[in-house]
């Protein structure tokens, strides 16, 4: 009888072992965490704002946004296939950097979460660390570290958690905060709005150009939590910086709530590129667990002459819902989006991007790269509004899907709402499949199907790549082939 | 010449073990090594049988050309022996080196020695040739157990091997095949087959659609590659290529069968007289 079992087990664990290998960021942190009781209601959203000392106004601002999700329903719009989300078995805090004996110095950090991140390849010693970056490293619902903040601080540029934000620069976010993404915004936006717990501040002075990278990497570590994090950027007059954004979290069985918003504000001539390679833990081959990741990303081009570019990696996530867009009001401002969307075995992914021309003489670009594999369904959405007064606004929009086998699905819903007739506005779509005759093709010039599919799939996503800082390029292409595995031949 | 005549009929024998009459000739036969050896080789595709029964022993330094009408077969032994998976062998065996051919990956066959020029090679948009070949290159080396060569080392063999099919500087910089000429893309494959040096190399109607010029580019190229120990098995309709390769032996295929074998003169003969003699003979 024995016997018998285990025969029946192995060739499932093999293939556990075989499709959960690939994803290397599955491990979890041993620490111990604090984590408030599930479950969601107005004491909940009072005591994260007391447990992170705020200000009366974003306890009001928190409660407002609450009151007003508790009105909101679920989008139901997207290409995707949701399964209803009890938001009351989610815990909405939860705190690894709070240590069982006595408080301790604020600086010191537990060296399980040093080691976490060394792990994941983002040491926090300043002296190992990667250089020319600073990070701000996440884990769960709070801030664990920011390095170079001291180095930075002699230019006069403000990077640190959001929390330590309210605490120092309470001007600075409260005059931003919600500027860009109002909490009305949508159902995601609002939730995040009530509840968010850490994420990065970034102000950069007038005239000054960002000497480093900055970066922030979330990590999601406790189990049944949600992570709601929240960026907050600001360039002023002349400004330049350059952003990245990373992120894992452990293999579980039960799926994550990840909601996440991301506020940028550009001021005159200034330039923003947030970069994001969002690799959260996208389910097992079966499609069990994984991260829901509802983001709402956008940028406030608000002076003449800004510039703002967002790069997306996007291969993690059970369900990726995530246009980041860009609002040009500020005359002859540039917003740019450059993607790459995988999704292979049960993954969806919904993500594009909106661009409002108000302001005259604004040019957007738009670049999506779907690639779906498996039994996946890749949808690229995206809105470009040009406003009455946006005279000569100009917008280009390609969008390519990559299919790898035909069980999965590429779709593609471009909306254009054009109100001034001087505006330019192209759009260009194509469809394309590997072809076994490709494969065969590098098989026989002693190249592997995986490695072949790598080198068609990174060929065809070269042109957002390219728009990643070279650290990142050269993760992101690994990324790519790796996500992709097994989905050919 | 007569002593490359056979009598097919001996051929048609499937499964003997008994070495066939031309095997062992030419000059210095018997010292030289078999490279390859195919035996009684059936293989079809969606169920069609298309080759059936095969023999052709190939040596060290040999040419032999392979000719026949449309739907002989020719592409179908090329494409088995490359390892396709649309084509299932049914019977019969190949020895590459004295290894067994039909039990490796194509990427192993190609590690191992074997090239096929494409007659018509696919385009792969977005990979650059340049990556295209680093990868061929450095996956072959770490096959024979050498070290991946640097960047500076690879673009000064491919500027080297470039110039022996004089393609153009701007095609190594373009998506693999990706708009090339039909004469591009074939010159294309022999630059390929220069950067990855095989000891057995498949010419599959490497001269359709190459005019004059083309075709002595190509044809030269390859001569140029040639060692005494590159053999090669040249598809094609047409003399005009054998004039440039010199094969030492040609052989006819005839409904998945090879039904006469000769010298370079039953390819000038095949050019004027076609192939309905040949079916006479053999009463097909």
């Amino acid at each position: 009888m024995e016997s018998k079992d285990i025969k029946k087990e192995e060739p499932n664990k093999y293939v556990k072992e075989l499709t959960q290998e690939k994803y290397k960021y599955g491990f979890t942190t041993d620490v111990h965490t604090e984590i408030i009781e599930k479950g969601l209601n107005e004491d909940v959203v009072r005591l994260i704002s007391a447990k992170k000392g705020e200000p009366e106004w974003l306890l009001e601002f928190r409660l407002k946004a609450y009151r007003h999700w508790l009105t909101m329903e679920m989008p139901t719009w997207a290409h995707l296939n949701i399964p209803e989300i009890d938001y009351q078995a989610i815990s909405y805090y939860a705190d690894p950097t709070k240590k069982k004996e006595g408080p301790k110095s604020l600086d010191e950090v537990d060296p399980e979460l040093l080691k976490t991140f060394d792990k994941l390849g983002i040491p926090l010693e300043e002296q190992m660390a990667l250089s020319g970056m600073a990070v701000d490293a996440v884990m769960d619902s709070v801030s664990v570290k920011t390095t170079f903040k001291e180095t930075l601080m002699e230019k006069g540029i403000i990077f640190c958690s959001i929390s330590e934000a309210v605490r120092e620069h309470p001007d600075l976010v409260q005059r931003y905060l919600g500027s860009v993404v109002p909490y009305r915004d949508n159902f995601f936006a609002a939730l995040n709005s009530a509840v968010f717990s850490d994420g990065s501040f970034v102000y950069i002075p007038k005239g000054v150009r960002c000497p480093m990278e900055l970066s922030t990497y979330f990590r999601i570590n406790a189990a049944n939590t949600g992570q709601f994090e929240r960026t907050l950027i600001v360039a002023d007059d002349d400004s330049y910086v350059s952003y990245l954004e990373g992120c894992t979290a452990p293999m579980r069985d039960e799926n994550q709530l990840h909601a996440a918003i991301v506020e940028i504000v550009v001021h005159d001539r200034a330039e923003v590129k947030y970069s994001t390679v969002q690799n959260w833990y996208p389910g097992d081959a079966e499609g069990k667990g994984g991260v829901y990741n509802f983001v709402t990303k956008r940028g406030h081009c608000k002076g003449v002459d800004s510039k703002l570019s967002w790069t997306q990696v996007e291969t993690g996530s059970a369900i990726t819902w995530k246009y980041p867009s860009c609002i040009l009001s500020g005359d002859n401002s540039v917003a740019e989006f450059y993607s790459v969307a995988v999704t292979n075995n049960h993954q969806q992914a919904d993500t594009g991007t909106k661009m409002i021309h108000l302001g005259r003489n604004t040019k957007s670009t738009i670049v999506s790269k779907g690639i779906s594999a498996g039994l996946s369904e890749n949808s690229y959405r995206g809105l470009v509004r040009v406003a009455e007064k946006a005279d000569n606004a100009r917008n280009y929009s390609q969008c390519d899907s990559l299919l790898l086998g035909d069980k999965c699905g590429a779709h593609t819903f471009p909306y254009m709402d054009i109100r001034n007739e001087t505006a330019i506005v192209e759009h260009e779509a194509t469809t394309s499949k590997i072809s076994e005759d490709q494969i065969f093709y590098c098989n026989q010039r002693g190249i592997s199907t995986e490695d072949a599919v790598g080198l068609i799939v990174n060929g065809y996503a070269k042109e957002v790549i390219n728009k990643l800082p070279m650290e990142f390029a050269v993760e992101a292409q690994k990324l790519l082939s790796i996500s992709l595995e097994g989905s050919v031949g | 010449m007569d002593k490359y005549k056979t009598d097919s009929k001996e051929q048609m024998q499937a499964g003997h073990s008994t070495p066939l009459p031309w095997e062992g000739q030419g000059e210095g036969a018997g010292d030289s090594t078999v490279l390859i050896e195919i035996k009684d080789l059936h293989a079809s595709i969606n169920g069609k049988e298309i080759l059936k029964g095969i023999n052709l022993t190939i040596r060290e330094g040999e040419v032999h050309a392979l000719m026949g009408q449309n739907g002989a077969g020719k592409s179908t032994l090329s494409n088995v022996l490359v390892g396709h998976p649309a084509y299932e062998v049914t019977k019969g065996s190949v020895t590459f080196n004295g290894k067994d051919l039909l039990a490796m990956s194509p990427e192993e066959r190609a590690h191992e020695g074997i090239f096929l020029s494409f007659q018509h090679p696919v385009e792969i948009p977005g990979v650059s040739m340049v990556n295209f070949m680093r990868t061929a290159v450095n996956e072959q080396r770490k096959y024979k157990g050498l070290p991946a060569l640097s960047a500076s080392e690879f673009l000064k063999l491919m500027r080297e091997k470039r110039a022996i099919v004089e393609l153009d500087g701007k095609l190594a910089n373009r998506s693999v095949n990706e708009g090339f000429s039909g004469g591009e893309k074939k010159r294309n494959e022999i630059f390929q087959m220069a950067m990855l040096e095989p000891t057995f190399a498949i010419l599959d109607e490497t001269d359709s659609g190459l005019d004059v010029d083309a075709l002595r580019i190509v044809a030269e190229g390859f001569n140029k590659l040639r060692t005494p120990q590159t053999s090669a098995m040249v598809i094609t309709h047409y003399q005009r290529l054998l004039d440039y390769l010199k094969p030492d032996i040609v052989h006819v295929l005839l409904n998945g069968r090879i039904v006469k074998t000769g010298g370079p003169d039953l390819a000038q003969e095949i050019e004027s007289r076609g192939f309905d003699w040949i079916k006479k003979e053999v009463n097909e």
